[in-house]
């Protein structure tokens, strides 16, 4: 397989999106996902569109005993280009729910499997010299929000350990990117369809396969939010937490 | 995995602003599709595609809906025989995209790419080569079909026939389409050499439509129904065959099947014909299309005309088109179409398009809506004072020459008209009742045309 790329997430909105992004780029795939039976689908789909190998394998954000497996697997192919995280989970941000397991779930679906993936993938492209490590986290973690604080703060976390590992690991040739979205078009945001400036799953393709071959550190999805996100950080918290969002 | 989430919504169609709301639910695979056709909640569901009928076939209000938009994945493609195997949200323009290229395209397509695949088998869509190449049913080898006691099947002309035959033009209420093998021609060159001759009046344009159809593989009339005193049925026949490789100038013929992107505009929302416009286009059109006879055209735009302009319907306003289209039997053909263009003249309503076409083999499909004859179709505003009393009229000289409606276009004809020129469909109420005797598969269009039983909660009212 050529400039392999482990997608992670690859039955999501968003993860199918970026794989037919990746393919038409260029790049073979390992699809990993919960239902790998369910993503043969895709691998066959992106096949015949855009002429490119696809595998599929096991990823269950929750299971990480497995996640070390999965990226020897990935880094055996040989010649591997990195690994995209496109999975992720809301969290039930009712009072009465419960925590703390709901806590420890979010947590280790949105930030700590990311890390755990992230951090062997990323020594195995360093020594290589080469490579990108992608992931897709939200600007819900910019500043933390009543509406979603347990979400939030999962994707804080997943760009914060980005940022870091970025300072890490791109002295030895390793681009580390966070794509920031705003509310996307997938399961995610269906039941809620007064959400103002949805962006299709496409455009977050799109800024993924530009992102990685240019390395950008951090990228909005769409542009807007970058100039949107910097005015409301810097809000005093007393301002912010009455603004209607 | 919990079931996929849904929302309330009010959907449209092509023609139809959005009104009456509806659960819809958008699964990302088939498994969740599956399980949305029993566990989605309301007394029925309906599955969609892209939503392209003019009436309201792709609603179904007060019930659910389940949009195949993202089940759009290509499972399998036989290189040798040109089968291809896809999800039903497919689109019959992503087919062409993809294989094209590689030498294949299908051998019937509708008058835009916009649709599923699945909305082409259950509306049974036609093109410009329906005189010799027949309906989309010709390019569906079999079909994966969900019914309503949750088994899926494979329904081809050999398994399941019968209810391959419902389900062809079946409107999507035999059960839900989740795939087909269809079966694509070689093609040499994304090209087709394309012609125009002019027609002062509909008697030249039936010959000149005429003489295309001979020695034509595409043909088809447009005609000016906006030219005020012209004489009726003027317009310009418009035919084109496929290209071959030595026709095409040096520049092209080492990439063949490359084609001409086209660059698509978007109407902006406020956009509102008029019809000192559409004189002026109509105009503008003839000059173009003459001028241009005997070129090449890129095979995509040659098929689909209109699909450069997206959201062209948003030109009609808020409230909408509608486009009326019914085929004469042969005897009453040319004294239909007469008659239907002198009455929308008459009216004083503007009609924006006006098509007419020369059909050729019975549909396969026991709803299927061609058969050998005349189709008019014409495009009217819905906000046109006296279109009401227009759309009666011509459903009255529909009904007295036994013309048949085209159910994905249709919004007013009546369940009479329907059973009166629809002679198999006493045998689709048969089989699709069979299939689904608690009555889970339904539509709006299904209700009102007598397709499908009432809801009982709805004591004969349809909505």
């Amino acid at each position: 397989m050529k400039r392999l790329v482990l997608l992670l997430g690859a039955g999501s909105g968003i993860g199918r999106a970026v794989a037919r992004g990746l393919a038409a780029a260029g790049h073979d795939l390992l699809l990993a996902g919960r239902d790998p039976v369910r993503l043969e689908a895709d691998a066959a789909d992106l096949a015949i569109r855009h002429g490119r190998s696809a595998r599929t394998a096991r990823f269950d954000a929750e299971d990480e005993a497995s996640h070390a497996q999965l990226v020897r697997d990935w880094a055996g192919e040989g010649d591997v280009a990195g690994v995209v995280a496109c999975h992720g989970s809301l969290a039930d941000e009712a009072p009465g729910a419960g925590l703390p397991e709901e806590a420890r779930r979010v947590m280790t679906v949105n930030a700590t499997s990311v890390i755990s993936v992230f951090a062997a993938a990323g020594e195995i492209l360093a020594e290589r010299g080469s490579g990108f490590l992608c992931a897709v986290t939200s600007v819900a973690g910019e500043r933390g929000r009543a509406k979603n604080a347990l979400y939030g703060a999962s994707k804080a976390a997943a760009s914060t350990y980005l940022a870091g590992l970025d300072a890490r690991l791109r002295p030895r040739g390793v681009a580390v990117v966070d794509v920031r979205p705003g509310f996307v078009d997938t399961r995610m945001t269906w039941s809620e369809p007064g959400l103002p400036l949805v962006a299709p799953p496409t455009r977050v393709a799109r800024a993924v396969v530009r992102a990685v071959r240019r390395g950008r550190s951090v990228v909005y999805v769409p542009w807007f939010w970058r100039p949107v996100m910097g005015v409301l950080r810097l809000l005093p918290r007393a301002i912010f937490r009455r603004l209607p969002l | 995995m919990s079931l996929a989430p849904t929302r309330r919504v009010a959907l449209g169609s092509w023609g139809l602003p959005a009104r009456g709301e509806c659960v819809a639910a958008r699964p990302e695979c088939e498994a969740e599709a599956v399980e949305l056709a029993t566990a989605l909640a309301g007394p029925d569901v309906l599955f969609r595609g892209l939503g392209r009928s003019y009436g309201d076939a792709p609603l179904n209000v007060g019930g659910g809906v389940v949009l195949t938009e993202r089940l759009d994945r290509l499972l399998s493609f036989d290189e040798e025989n040109g089968l291809l195997t896809c999800e039903a949200g497919v689109s019959l323009g992503e087919v062409t995209e993809v294989l094209l290229p590689r030498g294949r395209v299908l051998p019937v397509l509708p008058g835009t790419g916009r649709v599923s695949v699945g909305g082409a088998i259950a509306a049974d869509v036609h093109g410009k080569g329906h005189h010799r190449d027949g309906s989309f049913a010709r390019c569906v080898e079999g079909l994966r079909l969900l019914t309503a006691d949750g088994r899926i099947r494979w329904c081809s002309r050999r398994d399941d026939a019968d209810l391959f035959r419902a389900t062809l033009g079946g409107m999507g209420l035999t059960g839900a389409i989740l795939g087909a093998r269809l079966r694509l021609e070689r093609t040499g060159t994304a090209w087709v050499r394309a012609e125009a001759r002019a027609a002062d009046d509909l008697d030249e344009a039936l010959v000149r439509l005429a003489e295309a159809d001979a020695s034509r593989r595409w043909t088809v009339a447009w005609l000016d129904a906006l030219a005020g005193t012209g004489a009726l049925g003027r317009g310009v026949v418009l035919s084109g065959r496929p290209a071959a490789r030595d026709e095409l100038p040096t520049r092209l013929r080492s990439t063949p099947l490359r084609g001409q992107r086209r660059r698509a505009w978007t109407v902006p929302p406020a956009a509102v014909l008029h019809p000192w416009l559409g004189r002026a286009h109509n105009r503008w059109y003839r000059r173009r299309r003459l001028a241009a006879s005997g070129g090449l055209v890129d095979l995509a735009a040659f098929h689909h005309p209109l699909d450069g302009i997206l959201g062209w319907n948003r030109l009609y306003g808020r409230h909408g088109l509608v486009q009326w289209q019914v085929v004469f039997p042969p005897t009453d053909s040319e004294a239909g179409v007469r008659r239907s263009l002198e009455l929308v003249r008459a009216s004083g309503v503007p009609c924006y398009l006006a098509v007419l076409k020369t059909l050729g083999e019975e549909g396969e499909g026991l709803l299927s809506f061609p058969r050998p004859g005349l189709t008019l179709a014409l495009d009217l505003p819905w906000s046109a004072t006296g279109l009401p009393g227009l759309l009666d009229r011509l459903l009255g000289v529909a009904a007295e020459l036994g013309a048949r409606p085209y159910l994905a276009k249709d919004a007013s004809a009546q369940g009479s008209l329907v059973a009166a020129t629809y002679p198999r469909l006493a045998d689709f109420r048969r089989i699709r009742d069979a299939e689904d005797p608690a009555g889970r598969w339904s539509s709006t269009l299904g209700r009102r045309l007598g397709l499908v039983a009432p809801r009982p909660s709805d004591g004969g009212s349809t909505s």
